[in-house]
């Protein structure tokens, strides 16, 4: 198909500037794809067709002046913006326009988008699928190239995991590149907000536009503050294997698959050497009680006097993190929850640092599984909690992490995940584009 | 000490005091609306961090902490070195974000006091600590309706907290006079508890004397918003306690408001249990730590807390009389006085102090460059030394009284005098060079 939306983002660009096609028939030829296609893959909850620019998609819990949010939640019905989040203007101001808000799990909590209030996004490679979550929407519309690029947020694998079970390009970048300014709050020390894209280089392009300081997140870090020199090439890279990635749990097929792509690192030049995260037994544990403590705090502003409806508005997974935040924030239990695992979180973020001492990158795979069929672990919190296990200990620690397609298990793609040191997001995205230049796996697209 | 007899028992009282001050910065505490909200039109000065909106974060006021820091080194506070912003969870209408980013296990200021007159002897009152937290929005009612202001929303607050060493609601006022003082004299508040820059509360108990430890409660007073009633909201409060006590009765854990109409306090929440804010470290701002030559610096302007010093360096450096500069002080207008110096000129310093202390201008209503034009524009057209004499001299001849009354010695009758030239001139008279003339006639 050569459609003019089966482009990349870097190459959009280029075939703009060489007028191949103006930017009213690159909106045309996206909007034509969504109304055919959204009916069926709901990536999209609000589109804007007055869209002018190169198309991108924005997760619908960043803010976006007068476009309708609702953060995939009935609470927030009806409520518009009046503001700009600090990544829609920086987007914005490097020539592109916003095509539509998409799907996700209700306030981002969810693995699968089955907690969106306005149900759930389908992965296109299988309708029957979920596409992973939270940022469904998101990673749906990249695969089904309903848009350029889009933008998710991750907090315990948010970007990645969708990007994974969806077979495009996801990018958490370190905690504090990108202001959050402007998107809802989840849990304010993990949120990120990053690019999911077609390719490894539009992911870079990407954080190159919405990163650095804007006044408004004190937690952004100061560009010149950041040191760490980007690993330019494979060759005499040591890339660390986690023993406790690849244990029980692990789909037997996806780990093939991921062990494939190691091998591939190998042909490239790299060294393989096996490290150990001793406490990733913790990392779900100590992230259920930091997260959901946070969570309770930051929907606390939905009382339904300024905007949006009444609390009973809230889905069931909302109201669940909400109380066990609640109690675990209360006193009599606050030093035995949360500030235990505010200590368990130093201890993971300790074994990184240890990790880090053997190897450049450390690589592994994203989720334990391929996408499951859409029903299947609506009734058990836990299994959908630990579909996050790969994705949660780095989030804790804040480090960049990317998902590049390395493959199929059962027909359906498979993410292999680079995990970097903090703010080495540039070593992270070097290692993922040598990988893709010398795979095929990022060119497989959905038949819709 | 309030004591009453029953059952041959004495009772001790026993009040810790929670006084919050909204410092005077340009902008409010976590975003940048102007914090100059007075009479302002309601939700005028708003933004999506003071309304709470979908994805709004907070950013640190530095002024605001410079002047939190001012405050503590005033107190004899010692300034942490490392100190965190924390969210106090709680609902209510007010607060937009469902939380209040304050201060609570690393205050910015600890330790420290204050020393009062107290009733019979000099006492100290420990100070627990001072430490910055946001203000709320305000809420009106009427009839069935309640109204928001989100104006005030976000304001910068200090709060500073005494540990439970007051004894008598005397000890209480002049605490709060005392705390004013200094607030005015480092000049980070015009801390008007009528106009809400400075709000007291007091947590009131009372046990058997010879009792060592706290009372089992306490009750919360609040919104006592002049010096005036706080000694008689206290009492009443004591000998309600007391009247409970004695019949054999409990007292709850409540919190109560004042009705100065009435004389008495009257219940505006129960609390059974005290309230479970559940506080958090705010993770979406960095934890302060003070530079610590910016410390020594602000040390500076902190030694401006002490009045009798203060009082000696304007007396000084303006050339005025002490008592003009203590009314200065006391009006709380030093800092205005000084700006209007600045505009005018050293030169004009005693017109100026004059004319602010005998108008009682409200620094809400009019900017000290008003005042300065105000008074050039006067100047042209003031009334020249023939208009005052022949003002003067009719006054004396019309007002027999006054001029006997001031012949006998009433010198303060030259007011009066003072008052009626002024009146013939169509206030265009100085008043200073009116009493002058008037005080030659009269000899």
């Amino acid at each position: 198909m050569n459609d003019i939306t089966s482009l990349s983002l870097t190459h959009t660009i280029i075939d703009l500037k060489d007028k191949k096609f103006s930017p009213q028939e690159l909106n045309t030829a996206y909007l034509a794809r969504i109304q055919k296609l959204n009916p069926k893959l709901n990536a999209y909850l609000h589109l804007n067709e007055s869209s002018d620019k190169i198309p991108v998609a924005i997760k619908d819990l960043i803010s976006v002046k007068d476009l309708p949010m609702t953060c995939g939640s009935r609470i927030l019905e009806g409520y518009v913006p009046p503001y700009n989040a600090t990544v829609v203007n920086k987007l914005a101001s490097n020539g592109i326009s916003i095509i539509g808000k998409t799907n996700l799990d209700e306030f981002a909590m969810g693995s699968s988008g089955e907690n969106s209030a306005y149900s759930p996004a389908k992965n296109p490679w299988d309708t029957t699928k979920v596409p992973g979550g939270s940022s469904s929407g998101s990673a749906v519309a990249v695969s089904a190239d309903l848009c350029a690029f889009a933008l998710g947020t991750d907090t315990g694998g948010s970007i990645r995991q969708p990007a994974s079970l969806c077979g495009v390009v996801g990018l958490k970048p370190s905690y504090g590149r990108v202001s959050r300014y402007g998107a809802q709050a989840m849990a304010s020390s993990l949120d990120q907000i990053g690019p999911i894209t077609k390719t490894v280089e539009d992911a870079k392009l990407v954080l190159s536009w919405i990163e650095g300081e804007d006044g408004q997140d004190n937690n952004v870090v100061s560009k010149s503050k950041i040191q760490s020199p980007p690993l330019k090439n494979l060759k005499g890279a040591k890339v660390g294997i986690p023993i406790e990635y690849f244990r029980e749990g692990l789909d037997s097929e996806v780990e093939k698959v991921v062990k494939a792509a190691i091998n591939k690192l190998k042909d490239l030049g790299a060294e393989v050497v096996e490290v150990s995260l001793p406490n990733t037994k913790y990392a779900v544990s100590v992230y259920y009680l930091i997260m959901a403590s946070e969570v309770s705090s930051n929907l606390a502003r939905y009382d339904g006097i300024r905007f949006g409806q009444d609390r009973s508005k809230f889905g069931p997974e909302t109201k669940r993190r909400i109380m066990l935040g609640t109690f675990a924030l209360s006193t009599g239990y606050f030093d035995d929850y949360f500030i235990k695992a505010a200590k368990v979180r130093t201890l993971i973020r300790n074994d990184f640092k240890e990790a880090f001492k053997k190897c450049d990158v450390i690589v592994g795979p994203v989720s334990p599984t391929v996408a499951w069929n859409i029903g299947k672990k609506t009734q058990d919190p836990l299994a959908m909690y630990l579909s996050d296990v790969y994705t949660i200990p780095s989030a804790l620690a804040g480090l960049p992490g990317l998902s590049v397609p390395c493959g199929f298990a059962s027909n359906l793609p498979v993410g292999l995940q680079i995990l970097g040191q903090y703010m080495n997001d540039e070593t992270v995205l070097s290692v993922g584009q040598q990988y893709q230049e010398a795979t095929e796996w990022y060119k497989e697209r959905p038949k819709t | 000490m309030v004591q009453r007899k029953a059952k041959n028992m004495k009772w001790e009282t026993v009040i810790g005091v929670e006084v919050h001050v909204e410092t005077n910065t340009k902008t409010k505490m976590f975003c940048r609306c102007s914090a100059d909200y007075f009479g302002a039109k309601p939700n005028t000065h708003v933004c999506p961090v003071c309304l709470g909106l979908p994805g709004a974060l907070p950013t640190t006021n530095e002024e605001a902490i410079k002047k939190c820091i001012i405050v503590g080194l005033a107190l004899g506070c010692d300034i942490s070195e490392r100190s965190i912003f924390e969210r106090k969870n709680y609902f209510y209408p007010d607060l937009p974000k469902g939380y209040q980013i304050s201060q609570y296990r690393w205050p910015l200021c600890v330790g420290g006091s204050i020393d009062i007159e107290g009733k019979n002897r000099k006492k100290t009152i420990r100070i627990n600590r001072a430490h910055q937290e946001e203000d709320t929005g305000k809420l009106s009612h009427r009839g069935n309706e309640t109204f928001i202001d989100f104006n005030r929303s976000g304001l910068p607050l200090v709060e500073i907290v005494t540990e439970a060493d007051f004894r008598d609601s005397s000890e209480v006022r002049d605490y709060g006079k005392k705390l004013q003082q200094i607030i005015r004299a480092i000049g980070v508040s015009k801390a008007d508890m009528e106009k809400g820059d400075m709000r007291l509360e007091a947590n009131i108990s009372v046990r058997p004397e010879g009792q060592k430890e706290l009372p089992n409660y306490r009750v919360e007073l609040k919104n006592i918003n002049s010096f005036k009633f706080i000694a008689d909201a206290i009492d009443t409060e004591v000998a309600r306690q007391i009247e409970i006590l004695e019949s054999g009765g409990k007292i709850s854990q409540q919190t109560r408001g004042y009705n100065e109409d009435k004389h008495e306090t009257f219940l505006q929440r129960e609390k059974e249990e005290a309230n479970d804010y559940r506080y958090f470290p705010e993770p979406d701002l960095l934890p302060l730590v003070p530079d610590r030559a910016l410390v020594e610096k602000l040390k500076l302007k902190a030694n401006a807390s002490d009045p009798a010093k203060k009082l000696t360096v304007l007396v000084a450096k303006y050339n005025l009389g002490e008592k003009l500069v203590s009314t200065l002080m006391g009006q709380g207008m030093v800092e205005f006085f000084e700006e209007a110096v600045q505009i005018s000129g050293d030169g004009s310093a005693k017109a100026l102090a004059t004319y602010i202390t005998n108008r009682k201008i409200d620094p809400t209503k009019q900017k000290p460059q008003d005042l300065v034009d105000e008074i050039n524009a006067k100047g042209q057209n003031m009334a020249g030394q023939n208009q005052i004499v022949e003002a003067s001299k009719e006054a004396i001849e019309q007002s027999e009284k006054m001029v006997t009354d001031y012949k006998a010695g009433k010198t303060n009758s030259i007011q009066g005098l003072i008052g009626q030239v002024m009146k013939k001139t169509q206030g265009k008279a100085d008043p200073q060079k009116a009493r002058e003339i008037l005080e030659k006639l009269l000899k």
